[in-house]
């Protein structure tokens, strides 16, 4: 059964993993708001803002080429908005809409690369955010596996019998594809109230208790500083040789 | 010594009208181990989950002297540890070491005790190398243990096990029998093999049709049903 291939990553070791998730989430967002902040005339350099999270892939010995094309997913939501820019007469917005989409998807990959999402969430709960949010995403992804794998031991069975991939458009494999999707769905429902009872028989009452977090340590406070100077000059460099007015 | 387990004319039917348990009486000792067969559909998965009031049908259920209601439920589920059929049901946080201190955490622990009690009962079942993976990392055999540590640090005085044995190898089922038999809690049983049954619990009891129809020494009751994969 294949897994996402950002979970295998973010178990490797590098000087970036063993880093504590709550300094690689405060520098994301600083990389977020700079890249955000930077005036869309600098759209011709917004580029060298790529720089930190190539510099965070190198470090943590991500394939690259694999990362580009994980944060490439966002280029066709940020085109429409670029379409809608470029027809109102602004092409350096439509630019700058796609360029810092694409960088933010970027950061926000290599910070998923080399966090495992248990840490992550922990980081992000820590930080203050929404206790119930964490957790559903925690669910979500947990149970992306379960019926992940149940998909594609559907997808084997199919097989199995004849069913073939890529093969010209049926209407009968099309029928096929929908009752395994209503199967995966009651199974996902079954499934839920499974887990639901595993919970209450041990004793869940509608809160999760928190577990206790290490403390940040020294190289994990100097990453984060570096971070956000960089960020930040990185900023005013861009606005700087683009001479934009703010 | 009063019965840790007594059952009295149990009857449960499901919302759509199917009768699942149809006068069920049943009683667990302390330190007893009861085997629990039956063909598929009988009310065997039924009846555990009366056993700590996920299900609440009608009749009698008290367990360790007290009834099973509302108000006894927190008390009923400390006291009742039920392992179910399929692990990746029961392994729900991120990590295994959360996992298992998950309960401990609702019984009021302190974090730092409930990582405690989580990475001692993780030794005694030989996963506290593995603490620090995500459950969907472990083989069935690894999943089936730490479920079982899940249930064992909240400290039951009746363990429930519904089939225990599925998805795993033989050198699984070996160890976790030889685990089982190492533990000194009452346990329930539900099981399709005779030979787990016959190797683990004193006493058998024989589902058909939601009733208990014949109970007594494993041995006779698989060979009175016919309940052996042996010609």
């Amino acid at each position: 059964m294949h897994h996402l291939e950002l979970d295998d990553w973010s178990r490797k070791d590098s000087f970036l993993h063993r880093r504590d998730a709550r300094a690689k989430i405060l520098g994301l967002i600083c990389f977020l708001l700079s890249v955000a902040l930077t005036p869309n005339c600098a759209a011709p350099y917004l580029w060298v803002f790529g720089a930190v999270p190539l510099a965070a892939l190198l470090v943590a010995r991500i394939p690259l080429a694999r990362a580009f094309v994980l944060s490439a997913a966002v280029l066709p939501f940020a085109a429409v908005f670029g379409l809608a820019s470029l027809a109102a007469g602004g092409h350096l917005r439509a630019i700058a809409v796609a360029e810092k989409s694409f960088l933010s998807a970027l950061g926000a990959v290599a910070l998923i690369a080399t966090t495992p999402l248990p840490k992550l969430t922990q980081g992000f709960l820590w930080l203050g955010a929404p206790k119930f949010l964490v957790l559903v995403i925690q669910f979500l992804y947990r149970y992306l596996y379960v019926i992940s794998e149940q998909a594609q031991h559907m997808r084997l069975a199919a097989a199995s019998r004849g069913s073939r991939l890529g093969s010209r458009f049926r209407m009968y494999r099309l029928r096929a594809a929908s009752g395994a999707l209503a199967v995966l769905f009651s199974k996902s429902y079954l499934r839920a109230e499974a887990i639901h009872h595993s919970m209450l028989s041990r004793l869940f009452s509608g809160r999760f208790g928190l577990m206790d977090a290490a403390s940040p340590t020294l190289p994990d406070y100097t990453t984060l500083v570096l971070l956000v100077l960089i960020n930040l000059l990185l900023n005013r460099f861009i606005v700087l040789i683009s001479q934009c007015r703010l | 010594m009063p019965p840790l387990i007594d059952i009295k004319n149990l009857r449960y039917a499901y919302p759509d009208g199917a009768v699942a348990l149809d006068g069920v009486d049943f009683t667990l000792a302390a330190g007893e181990t009861v085997a629990v067969l039956g063909p598929n559909g009988s009310g065997k998965t039924t009846f555990v989950l009366h056993l700590n009031g996920l299900l609440m049908g009608e009749g009698e259920v008290v367990i360790c002297g007290l009834p099973v209601g509302k108000n006894t439920l927190p008390e009923i589920r400390r006291k009742v540890g039920v392992v179910f059929q399929d692990p990746s049901e029961q392994l729900f946080m991120p990590t295994v070491l959360e996992d298992v201190a998950f309960g401990p955490l609702n019984l009021g622990k302190k974090p730092a005790e409930a990582m405690q009690a989580a990475e001692h009962y993780l030794d005694l079942v030989g996963m506290k190398g593995v603490m620090h993976k995500a459950p969907y990392h472990l083989s069935e055999g690894e999943k089936r243990r730490v479920s079982l540590a899940g249930v064992l640090v909240m400290d039951p005085e009746i363990l429930v096990l519904d089939e225990p044995t599925t998805f795993l190898d033989p050198p699984g089922h070996r160890e976790l029998v030889g685990l089982l038999r190492r533990l000194p809690q009452a346990k329930v049983i539900v099981t399709h093999q005779s030979s787990l049954a016959a190797s683990l619990a004193g006493r058998a009891v024989f589902f058909q049709k939601g009733r208990i129809v014949d109970q007594g020494p494993v041995p006779t009751l698989i060979a009175r049903h016919n309940w052996s994969l042996a010609d």
